[in-house]
C-alpha cells in the first residue's frame, strides 16, 4: 500500500463518562473499501463523525493526504458522508439534491448538469430527476443519497449504515451496485455497519470494534480464518466456542469434558485454560468411523448444506456443517476436528 | 348508540356552540340591521357599512392599526426567529434557562402589568409616546407567541439535514438558510400571523404604550362606545371579526401544510 490517505492516530473520544473511542488508529488507502464492523455502541459512528469533521477528538491526529484535520470544519474537508437516514432535502428535486455540492463549489451551470446526469445514470435514477423526495422509494432513496454524496468528487466517502433500511433482497443487488459504483469512481469508501455478512461482502479491509477499541483489522479472508480474539471469532460469523484445557505432553492437546482434541500449533503453556473458537463448515461429520459421537438434535436447512445442532454430551451442543446426507433428528453421528481448524485463544482474564 | 343519547349529545353539543358563538353571532348580525336601536331588529340594511367610509377617525385608527400589526409582527417574527434558533441550536449554554424563561415570560404575565411596565419605562427614558412606541409594545407582547412557534418547528426539523448540507460544503448559516429556513417557512408564516392579529386586537398594551395621535382601532371603538353604541361598530367590529379569522384560518393552513 502506499501513503495512506486517512490516517487515524491514537484517537480518543469521551462523552461524559462513556469512552466512545479509545486510542484508535487505522489507516485507509487510495481507491479502498474500508469497514468499521462493530455492535451498536462501539465506537464507529462516532469514528466516523470524528472524520467527518460533527466531532473533535479528544486527543489524535486524523491526517488526510498527509494534511492534519484538526480545526477544519466539515464544509472544507474533501470528505462526503451518506447519512443513515439519508438527510435527503425533502424542500428540493432529485437533481437540486445531487447538485447540492456542487452549487456550493460554485461550479459551472454546464458542468453542474453534466456532472449530475453521469450520476443519476450511474445510480438508475435518470428518469426520477425532477421527482421529489417523498415521491420515492427506499432504494431510490438511498441512490439519491449515495449519487448526493458522491457529486462533489470527495477523496474520501463515508457510508452510515448505507443498506441499513433496505430490505434483503435489495440489500443484496445494492450491495453489488455499491461495489461497482465504488470500482468505476475510484473512491476511498468508508462504510460503518453492524451487519458482518455486508462488511464481509463489500470490503477490502474491516476493523472490527468493540467498546471504542479496533480488535482487529484485516481483509475478511484473514478476518474470518484467522480471528485475533475471542469476540472477533464470534462476531464475524457462526463458530462454537468449545472450553478446555491445554495438555503439552505428546504433543498439544485441548483437554474438554467429551473429547481430547490434538492441536497442530498451540503457544499456550500446559495447563492453561483456553477456547477453541470452531466453524461449523470445519467440523467434519459422519455416519460411522472414528470421531467424537453425538446425536443429531434439530437441523436447519440452508440451501448449500445443512446446520445440525449435534450434542456430544449431556451440556455441550456443537453446529456443523453438513454438506451431503440427509440427517433425521436422533441419528447417531460421528464429528471429527482436525488439528488445524480452528483458533485457540487464551481464557480471558 | 341509542336516539336518545344521540338527541342529548347533540343538544350538549349545541348547547356549548350557543354558548360560546351566540353573542359574536349577534353582533355580526345586528351590524346588518336597519333600526338604530342596537336590540330591535328593523330590517336589512348595509348602510352601518356604507356610514363607516365616511368615518375619519375609525378609518385613521384603522390604519395605524394595521401598519402597527405589521410592523410589530415582522420584528417579532424576526426576533422570534432569532431566540428560537438560540434556543434550539446551541446546545445548553450557560443562562439557556433564564433566557428560556425570560422569552416566555410576557406568555403569563398579566397584560397590565407590561402595559404599566412599559409606560413606566417610557416615561423614565423620556421617550414621547405615540406609534413608535405602540410598536415597541407591541413587540414585546408578541414576540414571545412567535418563539413558541419558531421553537417548536425549529425542534420538529432533523439536524442531520443541516450536518448533510456542511458535510456538501455549505457553511453552518447557508445550511441554515438553504435546509433549515425553507422547512419552517409554514411556521414562520404562521407566527406572523398570529403576532399580527394579537397585535390587531390588543387592546391593553396600546392603551398604555400609545400617545395622541395614534389610537388605535380597538381604542377608538371602546371610546365611541362609551359614548354610546353605534350599529357602526357592529359593523366594524363585524371586519375585524372576518378578518382575523381569515388570518387564523391562514395560518391553520400553513401548519397543516407544514406537518404533512
Amino acid at each position: 500500500m502506499s501513503a495512506p490517505l486517512l490516517s487515524v492516530q491514537g484517537a480518543t473520544k469521551a462523552f461524559g463518562a462513556t469512552v466512545a473511542l479509545d486510542d484508535v488508529s487505522l489507516h485507509v488507502g487510495a481507491g479502498e473499501f474500508f469497514a468499521l464492523l462493530g455492535p451498536s455502541g462501539c465506537g464507529k459512528t462516532t469514528l466516523m463523525r470524528c472524520i467527518a469533521g460533527f466531532e473533535t477528538p479528544d486527543s489524535g491526529r486524523l491526517t488526510l493526504r498527509g494534511e492534519d484535520l484538526a480545526g477544519v470544519p466539515p464544509h472544507k474537508r474533501p470528505v462526503n458522508m451518506m447519512f443513515q437516514s439519508y438527510a435527503l432535502f425533502p424542500h428540493l428535486d432529485v437533481f437540486e439534491n445531487v447538485a447540492f455540492g456542487l452549487r456550493r463549489k460554485g461550479e459551472a451551470k454546464e458542468a453542474i448538469e453534466a456532472r449530475v446526469g453521469e450520476l443519476l445514470e450511474m445510480t438508475q435514477l435518470a428518469p426520477f430527476g425532477a421527482r421529489r423526495i417523498n415521491e420515492l422509494s427506499g432504494g431510490q432513496r438511498q441512490r439519491v443519497a449515495l449519487a448526493r454524496a458522491l457529486a462533489p468528487r470527495p477523496a474520501l466517502l463515508l457510508l452510515d449504515e448505507p443498506l441499513g433500511a433496505l430490505d434483503r433482497k435489495l440489500r443484496e443487488e445494492t450491495q453489488f451496485q455499491l461495489k461497482e459504483i465504488q470500482r468505476k469512481t475510484q473512491t476511498s469508501f468508508v462504510i460503518v455497519t453492524h451487519d458482518q455478512d455486508e462488511a464481509l461482502a463489500l470490503a477490502d479491509r474491516i476493523a472490527v470494534m468493540r467498546a471504542g477499541r479496533v480488535e482487529q483489522i484485516a481483509p475478511p479472508l484473514d478476518l474470518y480464518e484467522n480471528p485475533a480474539t475471542r469476540f472477533v471469532a464470534g462476531f464475524v460469523g457462526e463458530t462454537n466456542f468449545v472450553e478446555g484445557v491445554v495438555a503439552r505432553r505428546d504433543g498439544p492437546v485441548l483437554q474438554t469434558s467429551f473429547a481430547r482434541l490434538p492441536r497442530a500449533t498451540c503457544a499456550l503453556p500446559e495447563g492453561a485454560r483456553a477456547t477453541l473458537s470452531i466453524r461449523p463448515e470445519r467440523i467434519e461429520v459422519a455416519r460411522d468411523g472414528a470421531g467424537i459421537p453425538g446425536r443429531v438434535e434439530d437441523f436447519v436447512f440452508r440451501g448449500e448444506y445443512t446446520l445440525l445442532r449435534v450434542r456430544v454430551s449431556p451440556e455441550i451442543v456443537l453446529r456443523v456443517g453438513a454438506y451431503d446426507g440427509r440427517y433425521q433428528i436422533g441419528d447417531e453421528v460421528k464429528l471429527t476436528i482436525g488439528p488445524e481448524a480452528g483458533v485457540l485463544f487464551a481464557e480471558e482474564a | 348508540m341509542s336516539p336518545a343519547s344521540n338527541l342529548v349529545r347533540r343538544a350538549v353539543l349545541a348547547a356549548g356552540f350557543v354558548f360560546l358563538y351566540a353573542p359574536i353571532v349577534i353582533l355580526a348580525v345586528m351590524s346588518f340591521n336597519a333600526s338604530r336601536l342596537v336590540s330591535v331588529w328593523g330590517g336589512f340594511s348595509t348602510k352601518w357599512y356604507a356610514a363607516l367610509l365616511e368615518n375619519e377617525l375609525l378609518i385613521q385608527s384603522a390604519r395605524i392599526s394595521f401598519a402597527a400589526a405589521a410592523l410589530s409582527a415582522s420584528i417579532a417574527t424576526l426576533l422570534g426567529l432569532l431566540a428560537a434558533v438560540s434556543l434550539s441550536r446551541f446546545g445548553s449554554f450557560r443562562s439557556r434557562l433564564l433566557f428560556f424563561g425570560a422569552v416566555h415570560a410576557p406568555l403569563v404575565l398579566p397584560e397590565v402589568v407590561l402595559g404599566l411596565a412599559l409606560l413606566s419605562c417610557f416615561v423614565a427614558l423620556g421617550v414621547g409616546r405615540g406609534f413608535t412606541t405602540l410598536v415597541i409594545g407591541h413587540v414585546t407582547l408578541t414576540m414571545c407567541f412567535t418563539t413558541v412557534a419558531l421553537l417548536a418547528a425549529l425542534r420538529g426539523c432533523d439536524p442531520t439535514l443541516e450536518e448533510a448540507a456542511m458535510d456538501l460544503g455549505a457553511t453552518p448559516a447557508r445550511a441554515f438558510a438553504l435546509v433549515a429556513l425553507p422547512q419552517i417557512m409554514p411556521a414562520l408564516a404562521s407566527a406572523f400571523l398570529l403576532a399580527f392579529t394579537i397585535s390587531l386586537d390588543d387592546f391593553v398594551i396600546a392603551s398604555f404604550a400609545t400617545g395622541p395621535g395614534a389610537t388605535t382601532l380597538p381604542m377608538r371603538i371602546y371610546s365611541q362606545v362609551r359614548l354610546g353604541v353605534s350599529p357602526q361598530i357592529n359593523a366594524i367590529s363585524t371586519l375585524l371579526l372576518g378578518l382575523v379569522a381569515i388570518a387564523l384560518g391562514l395560518s391553520a393552513l400553513a401548519m397543516r401544510r407544514a406537518k404533512r
